[in-house]
């Protein structure tokens, strides 16, 4: 649904995340005290919600309690109502119209419904509240909020069965009345919640601070939006469950489970399944169509914790130890995909709480036990600092765990017995054994020869580069090819060059409110599986639900297929369709017969459809391979036979991994690439196919954990694409619900295409060779593809900056304008004709104009020291801001002329020390780069010079590994604390956020603002970057205008606009773009590539070599000498763009910049523009930033800052704590630290914290000391958690001891600080580059993962070491004598700072104990410290 | 790419000339070809650019694909290098000889960090033709001209280049007025498109300046006449001896004129027109006779400084002349780039080409003097004077004995006679260019290489011809529907 006032704004791309709480009393007793202290938990957790610009209106906030029957019975008896015992009546909790006569009408027509459903209304009740101190924001949209109450019939039991009569009720009447919403409608659960600060909850509503209202347990969400306008009813608890974290699945899993609709029978439901349906409600949120699924299964008689274990599964595929229940999830998985993403889930049906995490663990989930035999779960430990002493253990869930409180027999049960326990119900093991194997299938004969490869490669567009520099590097290596220096060729609905249908969608990617994965080094949690055949039934517990085929990668042999098309097997029934058409039939035509022949083949009985376009010839066309998919895929969910089908593509067309990706996501469940394969055949062995099938494999599942998909299952039919470009009516026929942001081209311009190559290959006489597009290397001539920077625009760029020539530089500028086909900007103009000029002279001078300008972060590594001291110097002159980039930066270049006014953090960290963060003036966060967004880097150890090596705090030679996603930024509230961090290592510096453009970076936007940056910058998808797979650089992120235009949009809507500066870059190149950027929304513009051209680079892409000839993008000295840039060319560069700039402000009537942000209206489409840009400029609202606006981090009132003493009491709102300490300081601490305890702590301070901590302590430790040992009054276990996930992340020096277990990624991105620990979770010293870390306990799954430096000493008593750690970079190795020798100080550090009771225990026989250390070292660190010994 | 590494690790080396003496005594090719090690290695040396502006056009009017066929050529795959370049490019045996190489000119390789405002890092001299003499040898471009040469020579000599017949006729027939390299190359890419395609040719061999513009040493006839018998079987109809009349526009469904700016600038005093001294020394080269005009045991003034008077430089040496001196009236170019005149554009520097070279090696000095021109003819000498701009310096005058005065002043035009005779109009400059910049003069007439834009080179008119003949081909294809 499109706004018309915000043309650019998705409200379904809305994003929500959040703290979570629990309190479950395993003692049976129902009291007050457990609500009252989980709205304490909500309380404290504060931090982790979000309110609009003013503070007043929270995004939500509510609890889940059982019925409080005392409280109830009270109130029913004074109304004269007969509520019989607890269990004989249920309670819906309403959100209803605010209209009194519009209220009285749905009771009425509920209350009919409910008798027709045979469930009579005993009442309702008006829920006493307090409106009054409500911000203005929630009051506005405040329903009517009733309770009705139902009586439980004879003939229908208590409990579940009673429930399951209120659920179908409800589903009947929502389907009637979509205004009102029911909170919660149970016998045995009620919901409080509202769109309210979470402070507001207990006192808006009475009936929670009544004595009466008892409940055993309660359940407490805060909400955290991405817009200021959070509905009521999306506040949380759902139903069911409460959800921190995001389901990037979603699209996918909406569609399937919609279609699944044909193919479930209830047995407990009957008939009466069909009335509850759709089981998803399809305008809900993620975490809303989760509850809807959750719900659903628990209704069809699943017991709550399998149904959590079906929709978020463990990793089992990758797990190194085969357990009793992986047949259990084998089984379920041939029926439902994971619902993948970061989730923390509590839910309850009331008789049991449980909790689930996803199988990455990617949302923290502290537990603790307390003596008298409560459970307390929570977002962060320590919550209810008050019950410390109490607590007899605490520890976290892991990822892929379930956990259940039952409250009928007062058990906790946890993960591994409940597996077990739901594994034994059935003898899965032999269920599974139905599932065929491809390598079962007997091997048949096969035809793999193609005729005339080069004929066909043009008949399917391929062009010459996609041979030699795609298929071919690919089949060689078995890696995609790493291109440098971005994507400069026009969009594809802008591409005069016949792109082929795939280059008109963008990947998603995940940025800010959901982390990329990291399939490379968390393969283990990582399965490319694919299943096909019929889905089968998942309500009923049948072996014969899972006869299905079981791939393993969904990349096919002609051999494999050939299998497949020959199986022999009752339940499969294989039919071919093909693809292809006569030339004289129009492709319309052809997608009916098409679709005609499909159903046949299904009426027919078959459920393998291999689609195949074999055969092209002069007389017949194939139908472009991803229309078929896709439009195939809706076509059978119009005709509800999604699940009954499998859709197999044999294709000459996809050969890249985009293409394969995009196949896959829309409904493909494998694809053979024959014509890809017959060209390696041509020129490479056998194995080269191999090769090239795992790189697509690969390709595929790198491109799914960017959007934080870890398995290919559930990416499958995911949609997680958005276009660009594609007229609204094609999209909604064959790419139904994908997003697209400009029209333009249809099916009638697709069919244009296909006949152009066509009639290359077939009508063109010249026998000649493909062609030469161009589309990354730039080529001229016939067919090859226009670039922005052409030889003519870069030469005339130089030349104009070398000799200062503004004429020159004129000329350039008209070259880039060109005639308005190449980029969105170049197809807008300025409508002067409205405007009323003004002097020149009266314009803001040139001066002030450049302090708007940035150049672009690019680190010393990537390129030279020469040319980055350049652009810095240039901007210092200027009053610009150049950007130090990711790689840290010397010391001696802090305060001087070659300072970077913007210091980067990304998720490296490299070089991130406290001295860093106080030299910038702002700080910016990178979320993603617009070359690989949610993508991660790779500096080969040979790029590691000794000077690279200094700044980035690493070790020469030794490579580093920069991770996709920041591992303290998994979710908006995350990226908050790192905010709200930074603000404190650096009081005066902005805070700003890197984002690439996307559909729906507005809300991501308003999120970061919501979140207290002070600046957003939106970076265009193109990307400038150094080295970054090629499919990545073409096809991942949006150009700057849509990002641009949206973000401004929406942060208008949500009031948010004037509390952050808005920039914007992405080849940025002259005062048109800057004005059209201006125009559109922004304040700050960035430029990159520009000024490198400047500085003397001719686009040679060649960075990732490190052989630039003219020393910009390398570290090689003798390449370094050729350098020619200077200051003064960059100078000039911005100083010409600024006068440019101005001449175009005067013509438009403005005096100054700011008059113009976002007059959108002074746009206008040049003509024969083939896009449709109005939405772009359809929005005018000259708003921006008001330094009064900015957000208020109320430092001042800071506990460090106020301390005087050394002895402190903290609580979990006291947030990175010490990082505001001044001078040599030395402080005791007790109770709980909150997040980012001791973030950045320099040298000359240390934290002693007797209590517990939580999530990035020790962030950046730039030298201080943190101990932390257990609360002293505590009872303690040595298996007990004590600090929280991602502890010591990008540390670069400094001690951490800590006397418990830490959670899942201690030390990651460690690169300097010594640790002692004594326990961690999953991924333990991840991306370590340097620094020691002595494990004293046990350890989790993947432990160094892409550790390349420094020693991780661990105690390995069960001699299990070697299954843990992540082989890739590191080995298990004796811990030599030098290494003891440290070990051994270490350990009496350790005993020393906290008393440690195993390093006493160790430390006093320590020979004896020494054996059972083992050292994990890379080999390259090895190599590196045998050498540092020979040079002494 | 090859090799990344590959520029600074090998050095630029051309092939080599053969030593002046021994080639002053015959008319026989100039270079000595490497072996296949060398060109690998030489062709290592593409850094494969992100933008290439040797392949731009800046660089080669055909868009050679520069990186890939050197790449190719680099990992061992001549045949397919081979494959490549003739994509683009129709005769590579004559632009691998004769073409000034703007691909070189443009090259990254050449100006990669040596310098900025053209000004350039003294080093060690380039081998070869010295054109690039002042530049550090590994900074210098890559030797496109010297790999195409080897490819397509290997080519022709392991079989590879066998007659490419059309598959499918189309019945159309198109008449090539002129056989020069515009003539060739439009009736090459028209006959493989599947046109009948008869060549008109008034001279009594096929190749236009080609076959007797350049001198045999420079580019060996039996090269061209390799490509000629090539053509003939895959189809084209050469006329030779004949003249071409407006008739033929209604015998033939598309005329192309390609007849060269023939008209040559006079000079104030008569001379002999080099390119007459070039033909007929050409021809005695090939029957084996004495040519028509001789230099033997005279003196001779070539005015002129471009490459037709280099050759004719290189010419008279060879026909054993007394002495040779070259006329220039312009000033002697820099060594060395201006900044006016910067990187990629073509370098207006000096360069000392093959005859001059000679003309050192056997005079002992540079046969060329600049800012001069003829002021009369004496007997057995001219006068010469001094120019300043183009106005004669009084007092300057100097008298050189001369027995024979070429004219290598270049051309004014194309000749009356063919627009006569098509009845086209020449534009301003005396060419053939319709004011839409095509190559469609009229009807079925269409114009190609220097006829339509003037003098230029050889690529230049390959290029030019090619065009030409993708209008036509549009043209016919209208026709039909």
């Amino acid at each position: 649904m499109v706004d018309q006032q915000y043309p650019l704004y998705h409200p379904e791309l809305e994003h929500e995340s959040c703290g979570v709480g629990a309190i479950v009393d395993l003692s049976g007793r129902a009291t007050h005290r457990t609500v009252d202290q989980a709205l304490t938990i909500v309380e404290r957790l504060a931090h982790r919600a979000g309110s609009d610009a003013l503070g007043t209106t929270g995004d939500g906030v509510g609890i889940m309690t059982r019925l409080p029957h005392e409280f109830f019975a009270a109130w029913a008896r004074e109304e004269g109502i007969s509520l019989g015992k607890p269990g004989d009546y249920g309670v819906g909790m309403f959100f209803l119209p605010e209209d009194e006569v519009g209220v009285q009408n749905i009771c009425r027509i509920f209350d009919q419904l409910a008798v027709s459903e045979g469930l009579p209304v005993l009442g309702w009740r008006d829920v006493p509240c307090h409106p009054a101190q409500l911000g203005a924001g929630a009051r506005r949209t405040m329903p009517r909020i009733r309770q009705c109450f139902l009586k439980c019939p004879a003939d229908v039991a208590p409990g579940a069965d009673f429930d399951r009569k209120l659920y179908i009720l409800r589903r009947v009447f929502e389907k009637q009345d979509t205004d009102t919403h029911i909170c919660s409608l149970s016998s045995r659960t009620i919901v409080y919640k509202g769109m309210m600060l979470v402070s507001q909850l207990r006192s808006f509503y009475d009936d929670l601070q009544d004595v009466r209202y008892i409940s055993q347990m309660a359940m407490v969400h805060s909400r955290f939006s991405t817009n200021t306008f959070p509905s009521w009813s999306k506040a949380h608890p759902q139903r069911m469950l409460l959800h921190n974290g995001e389901i990037n699945t979603i699209r996918g899993n909406h569609d399937r489970m919609k279609a699944r609709e044909e193919t479930m029978r209830s047995t407990l439901m009957g008939e009466s399944m069909r009335r509850v349906l759709p089981v998803v409600d399809p305008d809900g949120s993620d975490s809303q169509m989760l509850d809807n699924t959750l719900e659903f299964l628990a209704m069809n008689g699943f017991p709550l914790p399998l149904a959590g274990m079906i929709l978020l599964p463990e990793p089992w595929q990758g797990e190194k130890d085969k357990k009793p229940w992986h047949d259990l999830y084998r089984y379920y998985a041939t029926m439902m995909e994971p619902w993948d993403g970061p989730a923390a889930i509590l839910y309850s049906d009331g008789d049991s709480v449980c909790a689930s995490l996803d199988r990455n663990g990617l949302r923290p989930l502290r537990c603790a036990l307390t003596d008298d035999k409560r459970l307390i779960l929570s977002s962060e430990a320590g919550v209810l600092f008050e019950e410390n002493a109490h607590i007899r253990r605490r520890w976290k869930l892991k990822g892929g765990a379930v956990l259940m409180a039952d409250l009928k027999t007062g058990e906790l049960l946890e993960s591994d017995d409940l597996k077990s326990h739901f594994a034994a119900e059935h003898p899965y093991g032999e269920w599974v054994r139905q599932i065929v194997r491809l390598d079962d299938l007997p091997k048949t004969p096969i035809n793999d020869r193609v005729d005339d490869v080069k004929t066909l490669c043009k008949a399917f567009g391929y062009a010459y580069e996609d041979v030699q520099d795609v298929i071919l590097p690919m089949a060689e290596t078995g890696q995609e090819p790493i291109v440098s220096m971005g994507a400069d060729e026009p969009l594809a609905a802008l591409s005069k060059a016949h792109p082929p249908l795939y280059d008109y969608f963008k990947q998603r990617f995940a940025q800010v409110t959901n982390p990329p994965i990291d399939a490379l080094r968390e393969e283990c949690k990582t399965d490319c599986s694919i299943y096909i055949g019929d889905d089968g039934n998942l309500l009923s517990h049948d072996p014969d639900n899972c006869t299905v085929l079981e791939l393993p990668s969904p990349v096919m042999t002609e051999g494999e297929l050939q299998r497949i098309r020959s199986i022999d097997h009752p339940a499969f029934k294989v039919r071919e369709i093909s693809l292809l058409f006569p030339v004289k039939t129009r492709l319309r035509q052809a997608m009916r017969d098409f679709f005609a022949g499909c159903d046949a083949a299904c009426s027919g009985g078959a459920n393998i459809l291999i689609l195949s376009d074999r055969g092209v010839d002069a007389e017949h066309l194939a139908i472009p391979s991803l229309l078929a998919v896709s439009a195939l895929e809706q076509h059978l969910i119009h005709i509800k036979k999604r699940t009954k089908v499998s859709v197999i593509l044999e294709s000459g067309e996809p050969r890249d991994t985009h293409q394969l990706s995009m196949l896959i996501a829309y409904g493909a469940r494998a694809v053979c690439p024959y014509l890809a394969h017959a060209i390696i055949r041509e020129s490479l062995s056998g194995e080269a196919i191999d090769n090239y099938d795992k790189a697509l494999t690969a390709g595929v599942l790198k491109i799914a954990s960017k959007m934080g998909v870890s398995t290919l299952q559930a990416y499958q039919s995911a949609q997680l694409f958005e276009a660009v470009g594609l007229d609204g009516q094609f999209i909604d026929q064959y790419f139904t619900n994908t997003p697209c942001s400009l029209g333009g081209k249809g099916l009638h311009d697709v069919e244009a295409d296909s006949r152009y190559h066509h009639d290359q290959a077939y009508m063109n006489p010249l026998q000649t060779g493909l062609t030469s597009v161009g589309r990354h290397k730039l080529r001229t001539g016939q067919g090859a593809e226009e670039h922005l920077y052409s030889p003519k625009v870069i030469h005339l760029l130089q030349q104009a900056v070398w000799t200062n020539d503004r004429a020159k530089f004129d000329e350039y500028a008209r070259l880039v304008e060109h005639d308005g086909s190449r980029t969105i900007r170049a197809s807008l103009d300025f409508n002067f004709g409205v405007c009323n000029p003004v002097p020149i002279d009266e314009v803001e001078p040139v001066e002030q104009i450049v302090r708007r300008f940035r150049t672009g972060a690019m680190s010393y590594g990537s390129i030279s020291r020469e040319a980055h001291e350049c652009m810095a110097k240039a901007m210092n002159r200027l009053g610009g801001r150049s950007n130090s980039g990711e790689g840290g930066e010397l010391p001696e270049r802090f305060g001087t002329e070659l300072n970077s006014a913007i210091k980067q953090v990304a998720s490296g960290r490299f070089g991130l020390t406290r001295d860093y963060l106080l030299s910038a003036k702002e700080i910016q966060i990178k979320m993603a780069q617009g070359a690989k967004p949610g993508e991660g880097g790779h500096l080969p150890g040979a790029k590691v010079t000794d000077s690279v090596a200094k700044t980035r705090c690493s070790t020469p030679g030794i490579s580093l590994i920069s991770p996709p996603p920041h591992h303290d930024i998994y979710s908006i509230e995350d990226l908050a604390e790192l905010i709200y961090d930074l603000q404190c290592a650096n009081e005066d510096a902005k805070i700003t956020v890197k984002l690439v453009s996307s559909t729906g970076v507005g809300t991501i936007a308003s999120g970061v603002a919501k979140a207290g940056a002070g600046g957003i910058l939106i970076s265009g998808g193109e990307g400038g970057t150094g080295a970054a797979p090629m499919s990545s650089v073409h096809h991942a992120g949006l150009p700057w205008e849509i990002g641009l235009a949206e973000t401004h949009q929406v942060l208008c809507r949500n009031r948010l606009r004037q509390t952050v500066t808005l920039e914007t870059d992405g080849k940025l190149m002259s005062g048109h773009d800057v004005a059209v950027a201006l125009l559109l929304g922004a304040e700050e513009f960035g430029f990159a590539t520009a000024p490198l051209i400047a500085m003397g680079c001719r686009m040679m892409r060649v960075c990732q070599l490190g052989t630039c000839p003219f020393g910009v993008a390398t570290q090689n000295p003798e390449l370094r000498k050729r350098f020619i840039g200077k200051p003064e060319y960059v100078e000039r560069f911005m100083v010409f763009v600024a006068q440019q700039l101005r001449e175009i402000m005067a013509k438009l009537g403005a005096r100054t910049v700011n008059e113009l942000v976002g007059r959108s209206d002074l746009l206008k489409m040049k003509d024969g523009a083939p896009i449709d840009l109005s939405a772009l400029i359809g929005f005018a609202r000259n708003t921006h930033v008001q330094p009064e606006s900015r957000h208020d981090f109320r430092l001042h009132e800071r506990m460090d800052v106020r301390l005087v003493q050394d002895h402190v009491q903290l609580t979990t709102t006291d947030r990175a704590f010490g990082t505001l300490l001044k001078g040599e300081r030395h402080i005791q601490a007790q109770g709980c630290g909150g997040q980012s305890f001791g973030a950045f702590l320099p040298k000359g301070q240390s934290i002693a914290l007797y209590g517990v901590a939580n999530d990035y302590l020790g962030k950046g430790l730039s030298g201080g000391t943190l101990s932390i040992c257990p609360p002293a009054d505590a009872q303690w276990n040595p298996g007990d958690t004590l600090i929280g996930n991602v502890a010591l992340y990008g540390a670069t020096s400094g001690y951490a001891f800590i006397a418990g277990m830490a959670g899942e990624r201690f030390a990651v991105r460690n690169s300097g600080a010594w640790a002692v620990v004594e326990g961690v979770g999953d991924h333990g010293c991840e991306y370590m580059t340097g620094g020691r870390v002595a494990v004293l306990g046990p350890v989790g799954d993947n432990f160094g993962a892409g550790m390349s430096g420094g020693i991780a000493w661990v105690l390995d008593e069960d001699s299990t070491l070697n299954r843990r750690i992540n082989s890739g970079l590191v080995k298990v190795h004796e811990v030599t004598r030098e290494q003891a020798i440290e070990l051994k100080k270490l350990l009496e550090m350790h005993m020393k700072q906290t008393g440690s009771v195993k390093a006493k225990e160790i430390l006093e026989d320590f020979e004896a104990w020494l054996p059972r250390f083992k050292a994990v070292i890379s080999d390259e660190y090895l190599g590196y410290l045998k050498e540092a010994k020979q040079h002494g | 790419m090859g090799k990344p590494t590959g520029f600074m690790e090998v050095a630029r080396a051309e092939n080599p000339y053969r030593d002046e003496a021994a080639r002053l005594r015959d008319f026989e090719d100039l270079h000595i070809a490497q072996p296949t090690d060398a060109r690998q290695a030489q062709a290592s040396r593409c850094m494969n650019c992100g933008v290439p502006f040797c392949q731009s056009d800046f660089g080669c009017p055909l868009h050679n694909l520069i990186p890939e066929w050197n790449d190719l050529l680099y990992r061992g795959k001549e045949r397919e290098a081979l494959e490549r370049l003739l994509q683009t490019a129709p005769f590579p045996e004559f632009t691998g000889r004769v073409c000034p190489a703007l691909c070189e000119k443009a090259c990254n390789l050449e100006n990669a960090g040596s310098f900025a405002y053209g000004k350039a890092v003294p080093g060690k001299a380039g081998d070869g033709d010295g054109s690039n003499q002042g530049f550090e040898a590994r900074h210098l471009a890559l030797t496109n001209r010297d790999n195409e040469l080897y490819l397509i020579e290997t080519g022709f000599e392991k079989g590879w280049i066998q007659p490419r017949v059309p598959r499918r006729r189309t019945g159309k027939r198109v008449a090539v007025v002129g056989s020069g390299p515009a003539g060739l190359a439009c009736a090459d890419l028209l006959n493989r498109i599947g046109h009948a395609v008869t060549v008109i040719e008034r001279a009594d061999r096929a190749g236009g300046l080609l076959m007797y513009g350049i001198p045999n040493m420079k580019l060996p006839k039996r090269v061209v006449q390799r490509r000629f018998r090539l053509m003939e079987a895959e189809g084209v109809r050469f006329l030779l001896n004949a003249e071409a009349d407006v008739s033929i526009m209604g015998e033939y469904d598309a005329v192309a004129l390609c007849g060269g700016a023939k008209k040559p600038r006079a000079l104030n005093v008569p001379g002999t027109f080099a390119v007459d001294y070039l033909t007929a020394a050409t021809r005695a080269v090939l029957s084996g006779g004495e040519p028509t005009i001789s230099a033997k045991g005279r003196h001779v003034v070539v005015v002129g400084g471009g490459d037709t008077g280099n050759d004719c430089v290189g010419t008279a040496l060879r026909q054993g002349c007394a002495s040779v001196i070259q006329l220039e009236m312009m000033p002697a170019p820099p060594v060395e780039r201006t900044a006016g005149n910067p990187w990629p554009e073509w370098p207006r520097t000096l360069r000392t080409d093959y005859g001059q070279l000679e003309a050192i090696h056997r005079q002992d000095s540079d046969p060329r003097i600049y800012e001069t021109t003829v002021k009369r003819l004496l007997p057995g000498a001219v006068e010469t004077v001094k120019l300043n701009g183009f106005d004669p310096i009084p007092g300057t005058e100097r008298v050189l004995p001369c027995d024979l005065l070429l004219v290598a002043a270049g051309f004014v035009g194309c000749e009356e006679s063919t627009a006569a005779t098509f009845g086209v109009e020449r534009n301003k400059r005396g060419y053939m260019m319709p004011d839409d910049g095509s190559h469609h003069l009229r009807a079925n007439l269409f114009s190609a290489g220097d006829m339509r834009t003037g003098q230029s080179l050889v690529v230049r008119a390959l290029a030019d011809g090619r065009a030409a003949a993708m209008e036509i081909d549009e043209y016919l294809r209208g026709d039909a529907q």
